[in-house]
C-alpha cells in the first residue's frame, strides 16, 4: 500500500500509505441494571477487533445489517466516540490519544454525512447558517465566507438564492445534499456517509449517488461509505468490509466480492438481495438463514455467525464443527485472493453477471 | 358474486384487469374509479385520483410507487381505515360486497376473514400486553366458534407454517422478545388465520435487513400457498416486486400510471416514470460503471395539481399536450398492457438512458436560478 496520494483540495501533502487506519478497534457499550443503583449487568459487545485502512482517493464500503457494528465503527474511526481498545491514525499521527483541542483542527480533514436528512440538520437554522457554521467554528468564515456557502450550495446543485431557506422548506434528498455542503465546508480530505441514501426514495437516491462520486473525482476525497444496500456499494465502492455482530467477516474489491464471495454470510447476504428482473430473480440460487441474529451482549463463542450459518448446519462433520465453535476464525487469505474470515471458506458466484442486461427496455 | 360494472365505451379508459366479464367470479377485489380527498387547513389534499383495478382470485398484484403516489392510502380505503375526516368516492368491492360506507361492525366481520392486512410496522400491527398466542387465537377466535384449547392448537400450527422455531414455545412470548423478522411472520400468521380470499401487504419488509426480508417474503409465499388468497403487495422496493407478482400497477401523484404483467413492466416500460424508475436503480447484475439516471425534481404537491400529466414537470419528453390534457390509461400495442402517456409508443425498445441524462444536479433548483438571471 504505497499510495502516492496528492488531492487537489490538499496543500499538496503526499501521504505513502492509507490516509485513515484503524487496528483492533474494540467499543463495548456498558448495559446497566434498571433502578436506583445502576450497577453495570453486561456490555453490548459492539466492535470487536476490527482492523480497516482506507486509501486515498479510494471508497471503501461497509456493510452489514442492524447491529453488525458499522455505524459505530464509522464513528470511532472520526474519534466522535472512544475506543474501549484499538487505535485509529489518521497521516500517522494516533487519535485516540489526542485531546479535544489538539483533535480541533484535524476534524477538518474528517466530515461525515449522516443517514437522516431530517433530523441532522437545526430546524432552527437556516440552511445559509448550517453550511457556515463549521466555517464559523474553525474561524474561517471571514474573508469570503458568504461566497463559499454559496459557492457550495452550488457545488451540491442547489440554487444559491435558496440559502436563508429553513430544512423543512426542502425535500429530502434536497437535504441531504445541504448535508453533503456542510460536510465538504471545509475542504476535508475523508468523508464518513453513514447510509447517505438509504432514507430517500429510489428516484432521488440515484442524483444524491451521481452527486457523491462526481464530488469524490473532483475534490479527490476518501470515501467511507456505510450501508446495508449491497447494490448501492457495488456500485461506488472500490473496495467492501462486510461486517457481521462486530467483526468484519470478508474484505475484498468489489468486484471479487461480487463474484466471488468466500464467506457464508456474504453469500447468504448477495443471494437474499432481491433483482429487479423478473427472470432473473426467479430464477436464482437463494440461500436463506435460519434463524436470527443473536444478542450482541451474549455473542457466540469462536465463529459469531455459526449459530446461522447454513455451511456449518449442513457441510461439515462434528469435527469440523467443534473448530468453529472454539476458534475465532482469523481474517486472512484462504486461497481466493482476499480475506475472510470462515476456516472452510469457498468462493461461489451468486449473480449472473454474465448475462448485463441493460436496467430497462430490451426484451429477454 | 360481483359484476363488474363495464365503462360505457370500452374502447376508453381500461381499467387495470386481466380477464373479461366472463371471469368475473373469480375477482375477489374490484376497486373502481376510487378518490381519496383528505381536507386539510390549505384546501383539499388529492392522495387518490381515480384508481380502478381488479385482482382474481389467488394472483399477486404488485403495487409499486415512491412517497406520495397514494398507493397505501388506496388500500388503507379498501379496509375502511382510513380517518372519518377522509372523502372517499368510488367503488371498493371485497368478494362482491361495497367496503366504502360500511359501518365499524359491518367492517369487523369482513376484516380478517375475508380481507387481512399486513403493515409495515409489527410493532405498532402487534399489541404489546398480550402474547403472541393470544393475539393469533383472538383472530382465530373473532371468526370462528372455537375453544380457546383449539385457538390454542391453532396458533401453533400456524407459527410452523410461517418458519418460527419452537412454535410451542413461542407461542407464549411477548412482541418484543421477538426479533423483527420474528413479529412481521406472526403478523402474517395472523393475516392468514381465516384463510382470507385477500392479502394487502403495505411495505412489510422495508423496515427489515435484507437477510430477514427473504425470511418473511418466504413466510408470505406460504401463507398464499396454504391459503389460496390473492395478494396485493404494495412496496416502493422494484427487486421485491419483480419476485413476488404477476402483475403490476404504478401509481404516481395518486393515479394509476401503468399495468401490466411484471414482464411487461420490467422489460417494456410504456410510461416515462417507470422507465426513469428503473434506469435510476444500481444494479447487482450491471455493469459497475453504468451511469444512474436519476429522474430530476420531485413529486407534485397533491393540494394544487397543475393541468395534465403530473409527470410533465419531470419529464424529458414532455410537449404541451402533456401540461395541458392529463392522459387516461389506454392500452399500449393490444393485450392489457396500459399506460398514461400521450406518447406511449415513442418508448417502444426505449432504454432510460435514452431518456434520462445521468446527471447530479438538480434541476428544478437550477431552472429557478437560469429564471432569475
Amino acid at each position: 500500500m504505497t499510495t502516492m496520494s496528492v488531492a487537489p483540495a490538499s496543500e499538496g501533502q503526499q501521504v505513502a500509505g492509507p490516509v485513515l487506519w484503524a487496528r483492533n478497534l474494540v467499543k463495548h457499550f456498558p448495559v446497566r441494571s434498571k433502578g436506583i443503583v445502576k450497577r453495570r449487568i453486561g456490555e453490548v459487545h459492539a466492535v470487536c477487533d476490527v482492523s480497516l485502512d482506507l486509501n486515498a482517493h479510494e471508497t471503501l464500503g461497509l456493510v452489514g445489517e442492524s447491529g453488525c457494528g458499522k455505524s459505530t465503527t464509522a464513528r470511532l474511526l472520526l474519534n466522535l466516540i472512544p475506543v474501549t481498545s484499538g487505535a485509529v491514525h489518521y497521516q500517522n499521527r494516533n487519535l485516540s490519544s489526542l485531546s479535544h483541542t489538539q483533535m480541533r483542527p484535524i476534524r477538518r480533514d474528517l466530515q461525515i454525512v449522516f443517514q437522516d436528512p431530517f433530523a441532522s440538520l437545526d430546524p432552527r437554522m437556516t440552511v445559509f447558517e448550517i453550511i457556515a457554521e463549521p466555517l464559523r467554528i474553525h474561524g474561517l468564515f471571514g474573508g469570503g465566507g458568504r461566497q463559499k456557502v454559496r459557492d457550495l450550495l452550488q457545488i451540491v446543485g442547489l440554487n444559491p438564492e435558496h440559502g436563508n431557506r429553513y430544512p423543512h422548506e426542502f425535500s429530502g434528498g434536497q437535504r441531504q445534499r445541504i448535508g453533503v455542503a456542510r460536510a465538504l465546508a471545509l475542504r476535508p480530505k475523508v468523508m464518513v456517509l453513514d447510509e447517505p441514501v438509504s432514507a430517500l426514495d429510489v428516484s432521488i437516491q440515484a442524483g444524491v449517488i451521481n452527486l457523491l462520486e462526481e464530488l469524490q473525482e473532483e475534490l479527490g476525497l476518501s470515501y467511507l461509505f456505510v450501508s446495508h444496500d449491497l447494490s448501492v456499494v457495488r456500485h461506488v465502492a472500490d473496495r467492501v468490509a462486510v461486517m457481521y455482530l462486530g467483526r468484519i467477516v470478508e474484505i475484498a474489491s468489489v468486484e471479487e466480492l461480487f463474484t466471488a464471495a468466500a464467506h457464508p454470510y456474504t453469500q447468504s447476504l448477495i443471494s437474499a438481495i432481491p433483482l429487479p428482473d423478473p427472470h432473473k430473480e426467479r430464477s436464482r440460487e437463494r440461500i436463506v438463514l435460519i434463524g436470527d441474529v443473536p444478542s450482541p451482549i451474549n455473542p457466540p463463542s469462536g465463529c459469531r455467525f455459526r449459530t446461522r450459518c447454513p455451511k456449518f448446519a449442513s457441510d461439515l462433520s462434528e469435527v469440523e464443527q467443534r473448530r468453529c465453535v472454539e476458534e475465532i476464525p482469523a481474517l486472512i487469505d484462504r486461497g481466493q485472493g482476499h480475506e475472510s474470515a470462515c476456516h472452510y471458506a469457498e468462493a461461489r458466484e451468486l449473480i449472473p453477471v454474465a448475462t448485463l442486461t441493460p436496467p430497462s427496455g430490451l426484451n429477454p | 358474486m360481483t359484476t363488474t360494472d363495464q365503462p360505457d365505451r370500452p374502447d376508453l379508459a381500461v381499467t387495470a384487469d386481466s380477464g373479461g366479464s366472463q371471469q368475473d367470479a373469480d375477482v375477489v377485489l374490484s376497486v373502481e374509479n376510487l378518490s381519496v380527498g383528505f381536507p386539510t387547513d390549505d384546501g383539499l389534499v388529492k392522495a387518490v385520483r381515480g384508481v380502478s383495478y381488479q385482482v382474481r382470485r389467488g394472483e399477486a398484484l404488485g403495487i409499486v410507487g415512491e412517497s406520495g403516489s397514494g398507493k397505501s392510502v388506496t388500500s388503507l380505503a379498501v379496509m375502511g381505515l382510513l380517518p372519518q375526516t377522509a372523502k372517499i368516492t368510488g367503488s371498493a368491492k371485497v368478494v362482491g360486497k361495497e367496503m366504502i360506507g360500511l359501518t365499524d361492525d359491518e367492517l369487523s366481520k369482513i376484516r380478517g376473514k375475508r380481507v387481512a392486512m399486513i403493515f409495515q410496522d409489527p410493532l405498532t400491527s402487534l399489541n404489546p400486553v398480550h402474547n403472541v398466542g393470544k393475539q393469533l387465537g383472538e383472530a382465530v377466535q373473532a371468526h370462528n366458534d372455537v375453544s380457546d384449547g383449539q385457538a390454542l392448537k391453532r396458533a401453533i400450527e400456524l407459527l410452523d407454517l410461517v418458519g418460527i422455531p419452537f412454535p410451542e414455545q413461542r407461542v407464549h412470548a411477548y412482541p418484543h422478545e421477538l426479533s423483527g423478522g420474528m413479529r412481521q411472520r406472526v403478523v402474517i400468521a395472523i393475516a392468514m388465520a381465516n384463510n382470507p380470499d385477500v392479502m394487502i401487504a403495505d411495505e412489510p419488509t422495508t423496515a427489515l435487513d435484507v437477510t430477514v426480508q427473504a425470511q418473511v417474503l418466504g413466510a408470505l409465499e406460504t401463507a398464499r400457498r396454504e391459503t389460496g388468497a390473492a395478494l396485493v403487495l404494495i412496496t416502493h422496493d422494484l427487486g421485491v416486486i419483480a419476485g413476488q407478482v404477476e402483475r403490476v400497477n404504478v401509481m404516481y401523484a395518486g393515479k394509476l400510471v401503468e399495468s401490466g404483467t411484471v414482464d411487461e413492466i420490467y422489460y417494456s416500460p410504456r410510461m416515462p416514470y417507470t422507465l426513469g424508475l428503473l434506469g435510476s436503480l444500481p444494479r447487482l447484475d450491471a455493469a459497475r460503471d453504468t451511469r444512474l439516471t436519476p429522474i430530476l425534481g420531485t413529486p407534485p404537491s397533491l393540494l394544487n395539481l397543475p393541468p395534465g400529466c403530473p409527470f410533465a414537470p419531470r419529464c424529458p419528453m414532455a410537449e404541451q399536450l402533456c401540461r395541458d390534457e392529463e392522459p387516461e390509461l389506454l392500452p399500449v400495442a393490444g393485450g392489457q398492457h396500459a399506460a398514461a402517456c400521450h406518447f406511449s409508443s415513442r418508448l417502444e425498445g426505449a432504454e432510460a438512458g435514452d431518456l434520462f441524462k445521468p446527471t447530479t444536479v438538480d434541476a428544478e433548483a437550477l431552472a429557478e436560478l437560469e429564471e432569475q438571471r
